[in-house]
């Protein structure tokens, strides 16, 4: 079973594709080149939600299709849900 | 492969529709009522009421008229009954819808009243409906399909498999020689590089440029916060979405991979030749969709993440979802499940060929899961209050 997805290799987030609970050994794939990848949760991500790839600080900027999606607004660990309360637009900010 | 032929309605200017409706078009709010009287009366004639028509003006008046226009000039239209509150801005829209050729007649209150009103349109209306409902479907190519894509309550899944599929169709119908519409400009915002990437040449990244940047001023000047909650919507976020540009760089998925957009067309105005086009329209579902109708497009691509359930009165919206929870819980609303992508057990390659199977038998006539629900959402993009 596929529990993450990633676009682009330069991605520091993922998608789960599954409800994620905590503590789980996740199994990924990175769409761009179909490399198997790794990951493991630290708190429950509902199906859609993303996971951070690596830790981050406040002011990093968030990757999702290769691309910008935000800036970090709170402190994140990897395995942690990447959201609303701790990602923010850097577009209309 | 073999060309797709579709069976579809060819009508008086050469134009492919794939649905046979009579509309009784309101020119004006206070016309709706005589028009649903005559839906009532006749039946197989569809009313499209709205909520706007008087005191319009500029460019908010131009785009009312072509919107007017261009619904009772669809393809999917056979033939219209008009009905206004007045002569002159009834003529007006009759005028407009009579260069295609097909059977349009107005009709106006003032000086008769409602009931007379309803008895001459139900009379013309009933003769219109018999006449139409003799005329047979004929074969056509697919790629004569003119057809518009936008997604709507959309989560990560829609960047995952369902814009990816729409993009895969975008890339087979517009090299096949068909003609295709996006739009939603707000909403390629964080993605307006890619897009402007698939522009064909300099004159149209600049023209895309400049309606977009439009957009963004419109949002700047009226904005109180950052948008959350209405762009993304609540339910983009329930389904994971942070940020306006992690939607738009799902949405852009829609684009295909090879595809160069040939020009930029202000809201509801016609391609002028075969293509994908940029159209400049609100991303709300309804009022997105019913510009792109007004421009002519006979079939519309969906994809939908949390499930949003529009439907358009005169243009069949085909809804296709990502997510496995949505796919099971709204069943009724999906009328393409590829949530297999996401688990890798379908292709976005074998979902795209199964799209355009969708096409097909929605182009020959089935409904789609919003006609057979009856979502039937007429909704008049309004620029500026009225005069």
């Amino acid at each position: 079973m596929i529990h993450f997805l990633i676009h682009d290799t330069s991605d520091n987030v993922g998608v789960v594709v599954v409800d994620v609970a905590p503590g789980a050994d996740c199994v990924g794939r990175n769409l761009s080149n179909n490399a198997a990848l790794k990951a493991h949760s630290e708190e429950a991500i509902p199906l859609g939600h993303k996971i951070a790839l690596r830790d981050f600080a406040v002011g990093d900027t968030a990757i999702k299709y290769g691309c910008e999606i935000g800036t970090i607004v709170q402190a994140v660990k990897a395995g942690h849900h990447v959201h609303t309360h701790n990602l923010k637009t850097k577009r209309w900010a | 492969m073999a060309k797709r032929k579709i069976l579809g309605y060819r009508r008086e200017n050469g134009r492919v529709g794939v649905r046979n409706h009579v509309i009784i078009l309101p020119v004006d709010d206070i016309s709706n009522a005589a028009c649903e009287a005559v839906a009532n009366n006749i039946k197989g004639a569809l009313a499209l009421p709205h909520a706007y028509g008087r005191l319009q003006f500029g460019e908010d008046l131009d785009l009312f008229f072509r919107t007017m226009i261009g619904t009772g000039s669809n393809p999917n239209v056979a033939a219209v009954v008009v009905i206004g509150i007045e002569q002159g801005w009834t003529q007006r829209i009759v005028d407009g819808i009579a260069k295609t050729g097909k059977p349009v007649k107005g009709f106006s209150i003032e000086g008769k009243g409602d009931l007379q009103t309803i008895a001459d349109a139900s009379r013309q209306a009933k003769e219109y409906v018999q006449w139409a409902t003799e005329l047979q479907r004929t074969e056509c190519d697919l790629h004569e399909l003119y057809i518009s894509v936008k997604c709507g309550e959309s989560d990560t899944t829609t960047g995952l498999a369902s814009c990816p599929t729409v993009g895969n169709v975008i890339d087979k119908h517009c090299a096949d020689g068909g003609t295709a519409s996006f739009g939603e400009t707000s909403e390629l915002t964080g993605a307006e590089h890619i897009v402007a990437s698939k522009a064909a040449d300099d004159k149209v990244r600049k023209e895309f440029f400049a309606a977009f940047e439009d957009y963004t001023k419109l949002v700047f000047n009226q904005k109180k916060d950052d948008l959350s909650e209405s762009q993304p919507t609540k339910g983009n976020i329930a389904g994971g979405l942070s940020t306006i540009e992690e939607k738009a760089l799902g949405n852009v998925e829609k684009l295909g991979k090879q595809t160069k957009f040939v020009g930029c067309l202000p809201p509801a105005v016609a391609p002028s030749k075969a293509g994908l086009w940029f159209m400049d329209t609100s991303s709300a579902a309804a009022e997105a969709v019913t510009l792109w109708a007004a421009s002519g497009a006979v079939i519309h691509l969906f994809p939908t993440g949390q499930g949003n359930v529009v439907g358009n009165p005169i243009e069949p919206v085909i809804k296709l979802s990502g997510n496995p929870k949505t796919v099971a819980t709204m069943k009724e609303h999906i009328d393409l499940d590829v949530s297999p992508i996401l688990q890798g057990e379908m292709t976005i390659e074998q979902a795209g060929d199964a799209l355009l199977d969708m096409i097909v038998r929605t182009a020959n006539g089935r409904f789609t899961a919003a006609e057979a629900l009856g979502h039937r959402e007429f909704v008049m993009t309004k620029l500026y209050r009225s005069a």
